[in-house]
C-alpha cells in the first residue's frame, strides 16, 4: 500500500496495474464459478430447449422442427402414465412424509429419554443411496421371499403382498420406500422448528388453560409454517427428480406401470432414440420445478435483505 | 380431593407416556427393518435365503456372499465383483469433494466479504443451479464431455460433480461467512493483509464446522449419485452405484439375493460410517441445504 | 387475613436446592416485589406461585385455598412475561381473549371484555394487528391486556419491563403503579432492578441464593436493611461500607475510622443511637448511603446527628442534578453525594457532613445489622 509513494513514473504505472489487479481479485476468483454456472446450467438449459425444438432422434440434429417434439410428447400414452404416477407419488410422498415427520417430531419433543438413540435411527436412511434403498426394499417386498413369506412363516397363510409386480399397485411401493428414506429428514426439520419456539409461549398457553390438543393446533403448529414450506419445497423437488429409486426398485415396471417423468426422459433420450421428445419432457420437468422454486427463492432472498 | 385429582393426573400422564414411547419404538423398529434384512440376508447361504424368511438370523453364518460381491460377482460382462467399481467411486469422490468445497469456500468468501452491486442476483443465479432437474442438462453435458474427450471417464464424472456441486457448497459457505464478523476482516486489512491472506489466515482456520458439513454433504451426494454415473461413466470407470444396480437388476441367471444384499451393504457402508461418526454435521448440512439462502 | 401465603416452600432441581425455605405472607391488594440478583430464585418462586413448576416441599395458599396441586389455569391467576409471550400467529384481539376462549366464554361476552380492556389500555386501534407489527411498548400493553381481561385474583409479573428501553421503562412503570391503585388487585412482581422494586412495591422481598434476606416495606428495606447484602443491593450508588470501631463515649456511642497515616476519624452517632452503648467496644461495618454524606450547606438541617470532617477529595463526578465526590476513608473508597454547585476540587481537602442518624451498623462476621 505504501509502495506507490516512492517510485518513478514508470514504476508507478506497474504498481497501479498491480493495485488494479488486487481490486479485481474478488471478481476474478468468483468468475470461474460464475462462468461455469452460466455455461453448464443456463447454457445447457438453453441447449436442451433448442434440442426440444429440433429434429433430433438418436443424435442431435439441429434442424428446426417447431413444436413437433412437444406434440409427440403429449400424444404419448406413456407420458400421461408418467404424469399420473407423478401426481399420485408426489401427493402421497409429500403429504405422508410431512404428517409422519410432524408426528415423530412432536412425540420426540416430549422430553424422551432415548431421543439421542431414536433420532439417528429415523434419519439414517437419508445417508443411503437411492439405489441401496431400492435394492433393500425390492428384497423386502419381494413377492415370494419378502414380507409375504415372513407372514406365512408366522402363521398368516393367506397373506399376500405382491404389489411390486402388480401394475396397479407398484407405484405405491415406490411411495413406501421414498417415505422411509425422507421422513427422518422432515422430522429433523420440524423438531428444529419445535425447539425454536419460545418456552414462554407454552407457559402463557398453560395459564390460559389450553389443552395439549389446543396448544398444538392453535399455537405451535401455526408457528411451524417456515418448516412446512421448506419441507414441501425439498420434497416436491425430490419427487420431480426421482429417478434412482424407481430404477432400482421397479425399473419403471412392471411394463411401464411406474413410469415417471424422469425415467420417461431417460428412456426416450438414450434408449428409444427420441432425443427431441426426451428434451421436451426435460423442459416440462424444469418448468414444473421452476414454478415452485422461483417464487420461493425470490421471496427468501428479498426477505433476508429486508430483515437486515 | 386434591389427592384423587393428583392420582388421576399421574395415572393418565403415565398412560400417555407409555403410548408415546411405544409409538416411537415401533416406528424405530420399522425404520431399522430394511437394514436388518439387508445385513442378515448378506450373511446367509442362498439355500437358507430360500428356505427361511428374510427376518430370521442366519443359521449358518457365512461371509461367502460378501466375498463374492467384492471379488467374483458378475456385473455386465466381467465377473470380478464390485471392488473395481468401489475404487472408481473413491477416485471420483475425493477430487470432486475437495475441489467443489474449496471453490465454494472462495465463492462464499467473495460474496460476503467483498460485496459488489448485484451480489444478491449473482448468488440467486448460482443457487438456482442447485434446484434444476438434472435431466435438463444430460444431453448437452454428454455432448460436451464427448467433445472434450473425457466422456466415460472418471475425470469427466469429477468434472460434472464439481460443476453441479458448486451451487450447494457456495450456499453453505456463503451463509456461514455471512455471520462471520466483518470487523475481523477490516482489522486484517488495516494490518495490510490482502485478499488471499485474509482467506487463508483468518477465515479458513475458523471454518472447521462448515467445512465438515460441506464435505459430508458433498461426499454423501456424490457417492450416492446414480444419474450422472449412468449417463456419463457407464463403462469401466462406472461408480459403485451403477455396478450395484447392474448386479441387482440383471435378469439373467439365478438371483443371488445374499450377494445382492452384500453388495448393497458395501455400497452403503462409507456413507453410513460417515453418518454414524459425524451425524450431527450431516443433519446440519441437510438443514442448511433445505432452509434456503 | 393474609391473601397469599407461602409457607416454608422449598424447590429442588436435581440435587440443587434452588429455594431453601421461603416464608411470605401478604395482605389482599398488596404489591409484592421479589427482587434479587440473577439466580437468586425469584423467577422460580414466581413459577411455583403460578403453578408452572411443582413445589418440592411446603405450601402455597391463595385466598385461603391450598393451590399446590392446582393446574395454572385453575388458580385464577394471570401472568405477564418478560418477552410478552404473545401468540405470533394471532391478532391482538385474539391474543387477549385466548384464555377466555379456552374457558368456553361465549363470543359476545369475549368481545365485550376485549373492548373494555382495550379502552383501559388505549390499544383499541391495535386490535386487528399481529404482534410482529407492534412496538415493544405496545406489545407490553397487549400482554397486560391479556392478563387484565381474566380479572384474576392475583397478577404475576416476570420482569416485564426488562426488554424495554430506559424511557419506556419509566413510563410503563408508572402505568403499572396506576393500574394497581385503580384495581387494588394483589400483584406479585419479579425484577432485578431495585428502582422498580422501590417505586412499585408495598412489600419487598429481597432474595439471594434461594433465601429471603429481608421482607418489608420499601422504607424498611432502604433505611433499616437487615444485612450487608440487602444494604448493598438496594440503592444506587450502593451504600458505602466502611470498617470502624464502635465505642461509647462522653457524647454517646460513636464510630471511629482508622485513617492510615492520619488521625483516626471519630463520628458520633447522635442521641438516637444511645441504645447501642450496650454493645461496648467492638468492630463494626459502618453503612452510610451516599446521600447521607454531603457538603455542609446541603446537609439536612433537621438531622440531629451531623458530624463534620475535612477529607481529601479523590475524584469529582458532576452528574447534573448532583455531584458525586469520591474520597477515601479507612482505606476504602467512599462516595458522597453533594449539591451540584458544591465547591470541591480533586486533590484538595473539602468539608464533609455525615448524617449519622442515617447510619446503619453491621456485624463484620455475620453481616447482620446491629441495633
Amino acid at each position: 500500500m505504501t509502495a506507490t509513494t516512492t517510485l518513478t513514473a514508470s514504476g508507478r504505472r506497474s504498481d497501479r496495474a498491480i493495485g488494479w489487479l488486487q481490486g479485481q481479485l474478488p471478481k476474478l476468483v468468483l468468475s470461474p464459478s460464475l462462468a461455469i454456472i452460466f455455461v453448464f446450467v443456463y447454457g445447457f438449459i438453453l441447449w436442451t430447449i433448442v434440442l426440444s425444438f429440433s429434429k433430433s432422434k438418436m443424435l442431435p440434429l439441429y434442424q428446426f422442427a417447431g413444436l413437433d417434439a412437444y406434440d409427440r410428447l403429449w400424444s404419448q400414452p406413456n407420458w400421461y402414465v408418467a404424469l399420473e404416477n407423478l401426481a399420485i407419488y408426489g401427493i402421497l410422498y409429500i403429504g405422508l412424509c410431512i404428517v409422519l415427520g410432524l408426528l415423530l417430531a412432536i412425540l420426540l419433543d416430549q422430553r424422551i429419554r432415548i431421543e439421542g438413540v431414536l433420532r439417528p435411527i429415523y434419519l439414517y436412511p437419508m445417508a443411503l443411496s437411492f439405489i441401496v434403498t431400492g435394492t433393500a426394499w425390492k428384497w423386502f417386498l419381494n413377492p415370494g421371499l419378502g414380507i409375504e413369506k415372513v407372514m406365512h412363516d408366522w402363521g398368516w397363510a393367506s397373506f399376500t403382498f405382491a404389489w411390486l409386480i402388480n401394475p396397479d399397485r407398484a407405484i405405491y411401493t415406490i411411495v413406501i420406500a421414498a417415505i422411509w428414506q425422507s421422513s427422518g429428514f422432515v422430522m429433523a426439520m420440524f423438531l428444529a422448528g419445535l425447539r425454536g419456539i419460545d418456552q414462554e409461549l407454552i407457559r402463557a398457553a398453560q395459564i390460559d388453560g389450553a389443552s395439549a390438543f389446543n396448544l398444538y393446533r392453535r399455537i405451535i403448529i401455526p408457528q411451524l409454517r417456515p418448516a412446512f414450506l421448506s419441507a414441501f419445497i425439498v420434497l416436491a423437488h425430490m419427487a420431480i427428480k426421482s429417478y434412482d429409486l424407481v430404477i432400482a426398485l421397479t425399473g419403471g415396471g412392471p411394463g411401464n406401470a411406474t413410469e415417471l417423468p424422469a425415467t420417461f426422459m431417460y428412456s426416450y433420450t438414450f434408449t428409444r432414440n427420441q432425443m427431441a421428445v426426451g428434451a421436451a419432457s426435460a423442459v416440462i420437468m424444469l418448468m414444473t420445478i421452476m414454478a415452485i422454486i422461483v417464487p420461493y427463492l425470490y421471496s427468501e432472498l428479498r426477505e433476508s435483505g429486508r430483515g437486515r | 380431593m386434591a389427592v384423587s385429582v393428583q392420582a388421576t393426573q399421574i395415572g393418565t400422564a403415565r398412560f400417555w407416556r407409555v403410548l408415546i414411547y411405544t409409538t416411537l419404538i415401533v416406528f424405530a423398529v420399522m425404520y431399522l427393518l430394511p437394514l436388518w434384512v439387508m445385513v442378515v440376508t448378506s450373511f446367509k447361504t442362498l439355500d437358507e435365503v430360500h428356505e427361511g424368511h428374510m427376518l430370521a438370523l442366519p443359521e449358518h453364518f457365512t461371509t461367502e456372499a460378501w466375498l463374492s460381491a467384492w471379488g467374483t460377482a458378475c456385473i455386465g460382462l466381467t465377473c470380478e465383483g464390485i471392488s473395481g467399481y468401489f475404487w472408481n467411486s473413491i477416485k471420483m469422490v475425493v477430487p470432486a469433494v475437495a475441489i467443489s468445497t474449496l471453490a465454494g469456500a472462495l465463492n462464499g468468501y467473495v460474496l460476503t466479504k467483498w460485496r459488489f452491486p448485484g451480489h444478491k442476483w449473482i448468488f440467486g443465479l448460482m443457487l438456482f443451479g442447485c434446484f434444476i432437474p438434472f435431466q435438463v442438462v444430460l444431453v448437452p453435458m454428454a455432448q460436451m464431455l464427448g467433445r472434450l474427450g473425457i466422456a466415460n471417464s472418471t475425470t469427466g464424472l469429477v468434472f460434472v460433480h464439481v460443476v453441479y456441486g458448486l451451487g450447494f457448497t457456495t450456499l453453505f459457505f456463503r451463509n456461514y461467512y455471512e455471520a462471520f464478523p466483518n470487523e475481523l476482516i477490516r482489522a486484517a486489512m488495516m494490518d495490510g493483509a490482502g485478499f488471499f491472506r485474509i482467506f487463508w489466515r483468518i477465515l479458513l482456520p475458523s471454518s472447521g464446522p462448515i467445512i465438515v458439513v460441506t464435505v459430508i454433504f458433498q461426499f454423501t451426494n456424490i457417492w450416492n449419485d446414480f444419474l450422472f454415473g449412468a449417463s456419463f461413466a457407464a463403462g469401466e470407470s462406472a461408480p459403485m452405484t451403477i455396478a450395484l444396480n447392474n448386479l441387482v437388476s440383471s435378469s439373467t441367471g439365478v438371483k443371488e439375493y445374499n450377494v445382492h444384499m452384500a453388495a448393497a451393504m458395501i455400497a452403503a457402508l462409507p456413507t453410513l460410517l460417515v453418518y454414524v461418526v459425524a451425524g450431527r454435521y450431516f443433519v446440519r448440512g441437510l438443514m442448511a441445504g433445505a432452509v434456503k439462502g | 387475613m393474609p391473601f397469599l401465603e407461602i409457607k416454608n416452600v422449598k424447590k429442588r432441581f436435581a440435587n440443587v436446592d434452588v429455594l431453601k425455605g421461603i416464608d411470605i405472607s401478604i395482605e389482599p391488594g398488596a404489591f409484592l416485589v421479589l427482587v434479587g440478583p440473577s439466580g437468586c430464585g425469584k423467577s422460580t418462586l414466581l413459577n411455583l406461585i403460578a403453578g408452572l413448576d411443582a413445589i418440592t416441599e411446603g405450601d402455597i395458599h391463595i385466598n385461603g385455598a391450598r393451590v399446590n396441586d392446582l393446574h395454572p389455569s385453575k388458580r385464577d391467576i394471570a401472568m405477564v412475561f418478560q418477552s410478552y409471550a404473545l401468540y405470533p400467529n394471532m391478532t391482538v384481539a385474539q391474543n387477549i381473549v385466548f384464555g377466555l376462549e379456552m374457558r368456553g366464554v361465549p363470543k359476545a361476552e369475549r368481545e365485550r371484555a376485549v373492548a373494555e380492556v382495550a379502552k383501559t389500555l388505549q390499544i383499541t386501534h391495535l386490535l386487528g394487528r399481529k404482534p410482529s407489527q407492534l412496538s415493544g411498548g405496545q406489545r407490553q400493553r397487549v400482554a397486560m391486556g391479556r392478563a387484565l381481561v381474566r380479572q384474576p385474583q392475583v397478577f404475576l409479573f416476570d420482569e416485564p419491563l426488562s426488554n424495554l428501553d430506559a424511557k419506556l421503562r419509566v413510563e410503563m412503570r408508572t402505568e403499572i403503579k396506576r393500574l394497581h391503585q385503580a384495581m387494588k388487585t394483589t400483584m406479585v412482581y419479579v425484577t432485578h432492578d431495585q428502582i422498580e422494586a422501590m417505586t412499585l412495591a408495598t412489600q419487598i422481598a429481597v432474595m439471594n441464593a434461594g433465601e429471603i434476606q429481608q421482607l418489608g416495606t420499601p422504607q424498611e428495606i432502604y433505611n433499616r436493611p437487615a444485612n450487608i447484602f440487602v444494604a448493598g443491593f438496594m440503592g444506587s450508588p450502593s451504600m458505602n461500607m466502611i470498617a470502624a470501631t464502635l465505642e461509647d463515649g462522653a457524647d454517646g456511642p460513636a464510630v471511629t475510622l482508622a485513617m492510615p497515616g492520619k488521625q483516626p476519624l471519630r463520628l458520633p452517632l447522635g442521641p438516637a443511637a444511645r441504645s447501642l452503648a450496650r454493645y461496648g467496644k467492638r468492630d463494626v461495618i459502618l453503612g452510610l448511603r451516599p446521600e447521607a454524606i454531603t457538603d455542609p450547606n446541603g446537609a439536612d438541617r433537621s438531622g440531629n446527628a451531623i458530624a463534620r470532617a475535612d477529607c481529601l477529595v479523590d475524584v469529582v463526578e458532576p452528574a447534573g442534578s448532583d455531584t458525586f465526590v469520591v474520597t477515601r476513608l479507612a482505606d476504602v473508597e467512599v462516595i458522597a453525594r453533594m449539591r451540584a454547585d458544591a465547591d470541591v476540587r480533586a486533590g484538595q481537602m473539602a468539608p464533609f457532613a455525615f448524617a449519622m442518624d442515617k447510619a446503619v451498623l453491621f456485624d463484620p462476621e455475620s453481616g447482620k445489622r446491629i441495633g
